[in-house]
C-alpha cells in the first residue's frame, strides 16, 4: 500500500510549490496511507467495538424487547452468575470445546506431516482436506444429523452390529456432545492441517538431514523438530480454535432443528445458544448483553491458558 | 523484538475475540433478509407482490391452491407464498417480533396463531388498522370470540380469522386392524370415551405391536388434554385473565402432565416430538399409530412433509377421548411496517373470504372460522379422501360450533414453549419422572419472569 508514495521520486517532490500541490503532497504523503487502511477500521468501529460497547451499556439495564428499559446496575450479572442455565451452557461449551479440540489438534498435525511428504496429486490431495470447510455448515449439520438419528441413524445401526443399545444422541448429554464434536472436526480438522502444513514447509530441510545423519527416526523427527518448530504456527491455531470453539453455534443449533434450546433439557446448549435464547427467544436483552461480556471473558481467560500451554510445548526438550 | 511480537499476537486475539463477540451480539436469523415485500416502489409500472407469511408443517395453512387461484386473475397484485418453518414459539413468533419491532422484514400478511394473540392485541402500534380499509364489515363472518381477539386493547381491527382447531384423533387404521382391534371410526370412538380407556385400549395394541407405538409422544396429547381440562377450569391455562401465571394453580395443567406422565411410562409413546425431522420421518415409517389431531393437523400429516401420499387411505378420523376441545387456530394481520396495507389488506379479506377458507378446508383440512364458510355445504357434506372418506366436515363442524375459547397471556408463547420442553425431556429420559413436575413449574416461572 505504500507503493505509491515510495514510487515518487525525491526531485518531483521538491518541484511541487503551489498551495494545490502542497495540498496534495500532503494527502499523498500523510493522509494517504491513513485513507487506504481506513476501510477496515471503519468496519471495525461499525460492527466491532460499536456493538461491544452498545452490548456493555444494555447489560446494566433490564432491557425487555416487547415492554420496558430499566437500569440495573449489575443485577444481570448477579443474577447470572446463580444462573444454573448458564452455568450449564457453560460447562456443555467446554466441554465440546475439550471433545472437539484436543482429537482435532494431533489429527490435523498428523495429517499435516502425511501431506508434508513427497506424493503424486500432491495439490489435488492438499485441497481435497479443504473440502469439508467450504462445505455449507447447514448441509454438513443436516447429514450429521441424519448419521446420529436415534432411530433410523447410520451410526446407531453401526453400533448395533457389536450389540449396542441404541443412543438417543439428542438426549444424552455426553453422546450429543460427541455427534457435535465429531461435526466439528469434519469441517476444521483440514482447514487446520494446511495451517500446519504451510508451517511445516518454513523448517529448513537442513535441519532433518542433520538429525537423518546423527540417526534420529522419523518419529523421533517428527515429535523433536517439527512440532517445536512449530510452536508459532501452533499459537495461532490453538488460539483461532478457542475463539471458534467458544462461540460454537450454528452446528449445535442445527443439530436441534434451528432450536437455540439445544435438547429438551439444554443438553448441548453453548453460550452462544444461550444469549440467542435470552436475547431473542425471551428478548431480555439486557441478561443478553451481560452473558455475551460473560463469554467474552471466557475466552479472554480460556486464550490465555491456551496460549501459556502452547507455549510450552517443546521448550523443554 | 519476540516479547513485541507475543504482545502483538495477544493483541490480535483480543481484537478478533472482540469481533467474535460483536457478532455474537447482534446475530440475527439470516432468513429475515430475503423476504421483505419486493418490486412494490415503482408503483404505476409493474404488479403489487404482497408477501404472506405463515407457519405450520405439511400444507400449513392450506393457501397454496387459494394463492395460485388469485395470481391467476389478479395481474396487479401477486402474493407470494412463504412459509417459514414448522415452529410457531420457537423460530417464527420471536422472529416475527423482531422484525414487527424494528420495522423490517415482517410481510405484507402474516399469519399469527393463537398462542401470539395475546402479546399482538397488546401492541397496537405493530399494526395496520383493518378498518381503515373497510373491513370492519367482516364482523357477521365470525364468532364473537374469534372477530375481538384480533381487535386491540384500544379497539382497533388488525386480524381476521383464518381457521379454528376443533379436535379429533387420527389414527393407522390398517395397524389397529393388525393389533385385533377394529378398523371402523364409529367402533373406535366407542372403544375410548375416556382418557382412561384410551390408555387400556393402547395397552392392547403394545401387547399385539411392537414395532409401532401407540402414540407419537408425550407433547400432542399433553396438548390435547390441556386444551379440554381448561374448558373446565374456567376457559383458563397458563395465566388467568390478569395476565398472573397460574401453571401450579390450575388443575388443568396437573392433569394434562400427569396424563403426559402416564403415557411416557406406559411405555405407548414413540419418544417423537411433534413438528420435528424426526417426527416427520417417523410417520413416514409408522412409527405411532395415533395422533392427536385438530383440523389443521390432517394437512401436517397428509403433506409432503408428514405421512405423505403412500399412506393415503390408511389413516382415519375418530372421536377424541374426553369431551371436545379446542388446539390452536390463526389470525392474519397486516404489520404497520408494509409499505402496501390496501393491497395487503384486500389479500388477507380474500384469503380470510368464505371461497377461500373453503379451498383451504378443502385442501389441507383446516376447520374454517368463517361461519359461511363453516355452513357451506361443500364443508359440511366434506369427506376427506386420505383419511379413508372420514366425514371431517361433520366431526369438525360440530366440535367448532361447541368451541369454548381459552384465554391466553401475553407472555403464552413463551411459558408453552419451556413448557413443552419438560414434557419432551420427561420422554426422552432427560428429566426423571419425578422431577418432572417441579421442573416444569420451575421453569414456566422462569420463562413468564
Amino acid at each position: 500500500m505504500s507503493l505509491h508514495v515510495d514510487a515518487l521520486p525525491p526531485s518531483r517532490r521538491r518541484a511541487k510549490s503551489s498551495s494545490g500541490r502542497s495540498f496534495l503532497t500532503w494527502l499523498d504523503l500523510k493522509a494517504a496511507p491513513y485513507l487506504l487502511v481506513s476501510p477496515y477500521y471503519i468496519l471495525f468501529l461499525v460492527f466491532g467495538l460499536f456493538p461491544l460497547a452498545f452490548t456493555l451499556y444494555y447489560s446494566f439495564f433490564d432491557y425487555d424487547l416487547t415492554g420496558t428499559v430499566e437500569w440495573t446496575g449489575l443485577g444481570n450479572y448477579a443474577a447470572m452468575l446463580g444462573d444454573s442455565a448458564f452455568w450449564r451452557a457453560v460447562v456443555n461449551t467446554l466441554a465440546m470445546f475439550l471433545i472437539a479440540t484436543v482429537p482435532q489438534m494431533l489429527l490435523a498435525l498428523l495429517l499435516a506431516n502425511a501431506l508434508n511428504k513427497r506424493m503424486k496429486f500432491q495439490l489435488f490431495v492438499r485441497l481435497g482436506v479443504l473440502l469439508p470447510l467450504v462445505t455449507s455448515v447447514v448441509a454438513v449439520a443436516v447429514v450429521f444429523t441424519q448419521l446420529y438419528g436415534r432411530d433410523w441413524g447410520v451410526v446407531n445401526w453401526v453400533l448395533g452390529w457389536f450389540g449396542a443399545d441404541p443412543i438417543d444422541w439428542k438426549a444424552e448429554r455426553l453422546p450429543s456432545w460427541l455427534a457435535i464434536a465429531t461435526m466439528v472436526d469434519w469441517r476444521w480438522t483440514g482447514y487446520n492441517a494446511i495451517i500446519f502444513l504451510a508451517g511445516m514447509q518454513t523448517i529448513p530441510k537442513d535441519l532433518y538431514e542433520a538429525a537423518s545423519i546423527d540417526g534420529a527416526s522419523r518419529r523421533r523427527q517428527f515429535w523433536q523438530i517439527t512440532v517445536p518448530m512449530l510452536r508459532p504456527t501452533m499459537i495461532f491455531v490453538v488460539l483461532n480454535s478457542t475463539i471458534g470453539g467458544l462461540t460454537l453455534f450454528a452446528e449445535p443449533t442445527t443439530f436441534y432443528n434451528g432450536n437455540v434450546h439445544g435438547g429438551t433439557t439444554s443438553q448441548f446448549q453453548t453460550v452462544s445458544m444461550f444469549i440467542f435464547e435470552q436475547g431473542f427467544r425471551e428478548f431480555d436483552y439486557g441478561y443478553a448483553s451481560a452473558a455475551a461480556w460473560l463469554l467474552f471473558l471466557l475466552i479472554l481467560i480460556g486464550s490465555a491458558i491456551n496460549f501459556l500451554l502452547i507455549r510450552r510445548i517443546g521448550g523443554n526438550r | 523484538m519476540i516479547s513485541n511480537s507475543r504482545r502483538g499476537r495477544l493483541l490480535a486475539v483480543a481484537a478478533v475475540a472482540a469481533l467474535a463477540l460483536g457478532a455474537t451480539a447482534c446475530q440475527t436469523d439470516d432468513k429475515g433478509t430475503d423476504t421483505a415485500s419486493g418490486g412494490g416502489s415503482s408503483a404505476a409500472a409493474g404488479p403489487v407482490t404482497v408477501t404472506l407469511q405463515t407457519f405450520g408443517g405439511g400444507k400449513n395453512f392450506g393457501y397454496k391452491e387459494a394463492v395460485d387461484k388469485w395470481n391467476a386473475e389478479h395481474k396487479d397484485i401477486q402474493i407470494k407464498y412463504d412459509n417459514l418453518t414448522d415452529q410457531f414459539e420457537q423460530v417464527y413468533w420471536p422472529q416475527m417480533i423482531q422484525w414487527l419491532q424494528s420495522g423490517a422484514g415482517a410481510g405484507d400478511v402474516v399469519g399469527i396463531d393463537e398462542g401470539g394473540m395475546g402479546l399482538a392485541k397488546a401492541h397496537p402500534e405493530w399494526w395496520a388498522d383493518l378498518g381503515e380499509f373497510g373491513l370492519q364489515n367482516r364482523k357477521n363472518d365470525f364468532a364473537a370470540w374469534k372477530w375481538e381477539n384480533g381487535v386491540t386493547a384500544d379497539g382497533k381491527l388488525f386480524g381476521l380469522g383464518t381457521d379454528v382447531g376443533g379436535m379429533s384423533l387420527c389414527y393407522r387404521r390398517d395397524l389397529f386392524e393388525k393389533a385385533g382391534l377394529p378398523g371402523d371410526r364409529d367402533e373406535v370412538s366407542k372403544l375410548w370415551p375416556t382418557w382412561d380407556d384410551f390408555v387400556a385400549v393402547g395397552k392392547k395394541f403394545q401387547d399385539k405391536v411392537k414395532d409401532t407405538k401407540f402414540v407419537d409422544g408425550t407433547n400432542t396429547l399433553y396438548n390435547v388434554v390441556l386444551v379440554q381440562e381448561a374448558a373446565k377450569n374456567g376457559n383458563v391455562s397458563y395465566f388467568d385473565k390478569d395476565n398472573n401465571l397460574i401453571v401450579d394453580k390450575n388443575p388443568a395443567v396437573k392433569t394434562a402432565y400427569d396424563f403426559a406422565q402416564k403415557i411416557s411410562q406406559e411405555g405407548l409413546t414413540a419418544k417423537l416430538r411433534n413438528f420435528t425431522p424426526e417426527w416427520n420421518t417417523g410417520m413416514k415409517k409408522s412409527q405411532f399409530a395415533t395422533l392427536g389431531c385438530p383440523s389443521w393437523m390432517l394437512g401436517a400429516v397428509s403433506g409432503d412433509g408428514g405421512a405423505g401420499p403412500d399412506f393415503k387411505g390408511k389413516w382415519d378420523v375418530a372421536a377424541v377421548p374426553g369431551d371436545g376441545g379446542n388446539w390452536g387456530g390463526s389470525w392474519l394481520a397486516v404489520p404497520k411496517q408494509s409499505k402496501h396495507p390496501k393491497e395487503a389488506a384486500q389479500v388477507l379479506d380474500y384469503l380470510t373470504g368464505k371461497d377461500a377458507e373453503v379451498s383451504v378446508f378443502n385442501f389441507a383440512g383446516n376447520m374454517p372460522s368463517n361461519v359461511q364458510a363453516q355452513q357451506d355445504p361443500a364443508v359440511q357434506g366434506a369427506k376427506n379422501e386420505y383419511f379413508n372418506d372420514a366425514p371431517v366436515g361433520e366431526i369438525f363442524a360440530k366440535s367448532a360450533a361447541a368451541l369454548q375459547p381459552v384465554f391466553l397471556g401475553v407472555k403464552h408463547a413463551q411459558v408453552k414453549n419451556a413448557i413443552e420442553s419438560v414434557v419432551s425431556a420427561i420422554d426422552d429420559g432427560s428429566v426423571p419422572y419425578a422431577n418432572g413436575w417441579k421442573k416444569l413449574v420451575d421453569d414456566a416461572v422462569k420463562a413468564a419472569g
